[in-house]
C-alpha cells in the first residue's frame, strides 16, 4: 500500500493581489520504503506541500491520504525534519529527542531506550547530556533526524535538511542519511534544491514548477544502493543530473 | 584569585585616590559644605546612619516599596502580555489605550497616586509597579512573539495543547527577552520608589535625601545617595546572577565541539 497518495492536490492563498495558486492539481505518491525528493525552483509550493502532509494546512480541494485514511489534521504517523535544527537549546540532546514522546504522551520509558538507540544510530550516543548550543550544526541536525524517528513515523518529511549546512558537511550528512535510512527503512519525501543531492538520496524525483506549483515530472532513480561518493561518477548519475538541470534551468525565472 | 585580588587592590588605590582628591579640592579651593560636604562627614553620617540605626527603617522603607512593586508589577506585566499574545482580539482592542499609558512618563502620575493612595507604602509600590509594568510588558510580548514558527510548527505536527506550547516552548524561549526587561525594570523600580518619596513621603531614602536639603545637610544627602548606589548595585547584580542560572544556555556559542 501507498504509505502517502495525493490526489489533484490544490491549494489557493488570499493574498493583495488575488487568489495564489501555491499547489495546483497535484497527483504523486510515496510508495512504502521509498524515497522521494521534491526538487524545484522558490515558489513551486514545496513547503506549502510539506505543510498540507503533516495535516498543518488544509488542502483548497483534493485529497491527501496516509496509509490509506484522508490527512484531517496533525497526526502522530508522520515526522518533520526542518531546515534549522529547532532544538530547544534548554534541554540535552536525549530530552530534545524526547520531545515528540511527551508531547504525543507515549511511554517515556520505552521512549528513552528507543531515544538512546537512535542517538547511537545517528552517532551521537555520547553527546545525550550535552546542549544543543555546544554541538555544531551538523550535529544538531542529527539530533533533529534522531527525533524525527523516535514515534516510529512511517514517513519522514524532511525541509531542506541539509541547506542550513556547509558544502563539506552537507555531502558528509547525505551519505548519513542514507545510512540512517537503510537502517530504519521509513518512507521519506524530502524537499531540496540540490539536483546532485535528490539524484545521490532518492528513488524518484518529482520536478515541480512555480506559479502556480505543479508536477512537471517524475523520475525514477535507477542506481544501485548503497550509493557512495562513488556513485556520483557513474554515468547514469551524470545523464540524470543533466536532464534535471536542463528541465529547471528552463522552470527557474528571475521576476 | 590572583586576579581577583589584583582587581581589589586597583580599585582601593583608585577609590582611595579619589576621595583623597576629593578631600584636597575642598581645602585648597575653600569649597563650603554645601556645595560638596567633606568626605570624613559623610562617613561620619553613614557611620551614624548605618551603624547607629537611624538610616535602617528609611532603607527597609524603600527597599520594600521597590521589592512590592517590582514583584506586583512585573506579574501583572508577564500575565498581561500571555493575555495580548494568545488572544489576538484583546490585543487589537486595547492597543491603543496601551499606546497611550506607554508614552505617558508614570512619574508624572506620582501626585495622583499619592492623592489615591496616601502618603504611605501603598502609593510606593502603586508607584513602583506602574513604573515596571510596561518595559517587562512590551519585552514579554517581544520574547513571546519571537519564538521560533517552525518550533511551534513542530509542537503542533504532534498535536500539542495551546497550553503546552505556551508554557513549555513560548515561555521558555521568551525567557531571555523577560530577564531583559527584569533588568531594566529593576532600575525603575529604585526610581519610581525614589520620586514618590520626594512628592510626600514620611520614610524612605528618598525622603532622607529630600528633608536633608531643607537643611542643607549635603553629608546627609551624600550618605543618602551611597545607600541608594549601593542597593541599585545589589538589585541588578541579582537579577543579572538569575538571568545567568535561569536562561544557561544564552551566551554559550564560544563552546561548540567540532565533529
Amino acid at each position: 500500500m501507498d504509505v502517502l497518495r495525493i490526489e489533484d492536490l490544490t491549494v489557493t492563498y488570499a493574498s493583495s493581489r488575488g487568489s495564489v495558486a501555491a499547489l495546483q492539481a497535484l497527483t504523486t505518491r510515496v510508495a512504502d520504503g521509498e524515497f522521494v525528493s521534491i526538487l524545484g525552483p522558490s515558489g513551486c509550493g514545496k513547503s506549502t506541500l510539506l505543510k498540507v502532509v503533516s495535516g498543518l494546512l488544509k488542502p483548497t480541494s483534493g485529497q491527501v491520504q496516509l496509509f490509506g485514511t484522508n490527512v484531517e489534521g496533525p497526526r502522530p504517523d508522520v515526522g518533520m525534519v526542518f531546515q534549522q535544527p529547532t532544538l530547544l537549546p534548554w534541554k540535552n540532546v536525549l530530552e530534545n529527542v524526547l520531545l515528540p514522546v511527551r508531547t504525543l504522551g507515549l511511554d517515556i520509558e520505552a521512549g528513552r531506550a528507543t531515544a538512546l538507540g537512535l542517538l547511537k544510530l545517528v552517532g551521537l550516543l555520547s553527546f545525550a547530556e550535552h546542549y544543543p548550543n555546544e554541538l555544531s550544526g551538523g550535529m544538531q541536525q542529527r539530533v533533529a533526524i534522531a527525533r524525527g524517528l523516535i514515534h516510529d513515523p512511517k514517513l519522514l518529511l524532511m525541509d531542506e535538511p541539509f541547506a542550513a549546512l556547509d558544502a563539506m558537511t552537507r555531502e558528509h550528512m547525505q551519505i548519513e542519511l542514507q545510512r540512517i535510512w537503510l537502517a530504519a527503512r521509513k518512507s521519506v519525501l524530502f524537499i531540496t534544491h540540490s539536483i546532485p543531492e535528490a539524484v545521490l538520496l532518492s528513488d524518484r524525483v518529482v520536478v515541480l514548477a512555480a506559479r502556480p506549483g505543479r508536477l512537471i515530472e517524475d523520475i525514477r532513480v535507477e542506481l544501485p544502493r548503497p550509493r557512495t561518493i562513488a556513485s556520483m561518477t557513474d554515468p547514469r548519475f551524470a545523464e540524470l543530473t543533466t536532464h534535471l538541470r536542463e528541465l529547471v534551468s528552463t522552470l527557474v525565472t528571475f521576476d | 584569585m590572583k586576579a581577583l585580588l589584583k582587581w581589589m587592590a586597583l580599585h582601593v588605590v583608585l577609590l582611595s585616590v579619589m576621595i583623597g582628591l576629593w578631600a584636597l579640592a575642598i581645602q585648597v579651593f575653600q569649597v563650603p559644605t554645601w556645595i560638596l560636604p567633606k568626605p570624613s562627614r559623610v562617613l561620619a553620617a553613614l557611620s551614624s546612619g548605618l551603624l547607629g540605626g537611624a538610616y535602617w527603617p528609611h532603607i527597609a522603607f524603600t527597599v520594600s516599596a521597590v521589592v512590592g512593586g517590582f514583584a506586583i508589577g512585573c506579574s501583572l506585566a508577564v500575565v498581561t502580555a500571555i493575555a495580548f499574545v494568545e488572544l489576538p482580539w484583546l490585543d487589537r482592542a486595547l492597543n491603543p489605550y496601551v499606546v497611550a499609558l506607554q508614552s505617558m512618563p508614570k512619574v508624572a502620575l506620582a501626585p495622583l497616586i499619592i492623592v489615591w493612595f496616601g502618603f504611605g507604602l501603598a502609593s510606593k509600590v502603586v508607584m513602583v509597579s506602574l513604573i515596571c509594568f510596561f518595559p517587562m510588558f512590551i519585552n514579554t510580548v517581544v520574547g513571546l512573539r519571537a519564538t521560533n514558527p517552525s518550533l511551534i510548527d513542530l509542537m503542533r505536527v504532534y498535536s500539542a495543547s495551546r497550553w503546552r506550547i505556551l508554557s513549555r516552548i513560548k515561555l521558555p524561549s521568551a525567557a531571555g527577552h523577560i530577564f531583559a526587561g527584569l533588568q531594566i525594570a529593576v532600575m525603575l523600580s529604585l526610581i519610581g520608589a525614589i520620586v514618590a518619596e520626594f512628592v510626600s513621603s514620611s520614610r524612605g531614602l528618598g525622603y532622607l535625601i529630600n528633608s536633608a536639603a531643607v537643611t542643607m545637610s549635603t553629608d546627609t544627602m551624600f550618605a543618602g545617595l551611597f545607600c541608594l548606589v549601593v542597593l541599585g548595585l545589589i538589585g541588578s547584580r541579582l537579577i543579572r546572577y538569575l538571568h545567568h542560572r535561569v536562561v544557561f544556555w544564552e551566551g554559550r556559542v564560544d563552546r561548540t565541539i567540532s565533529e
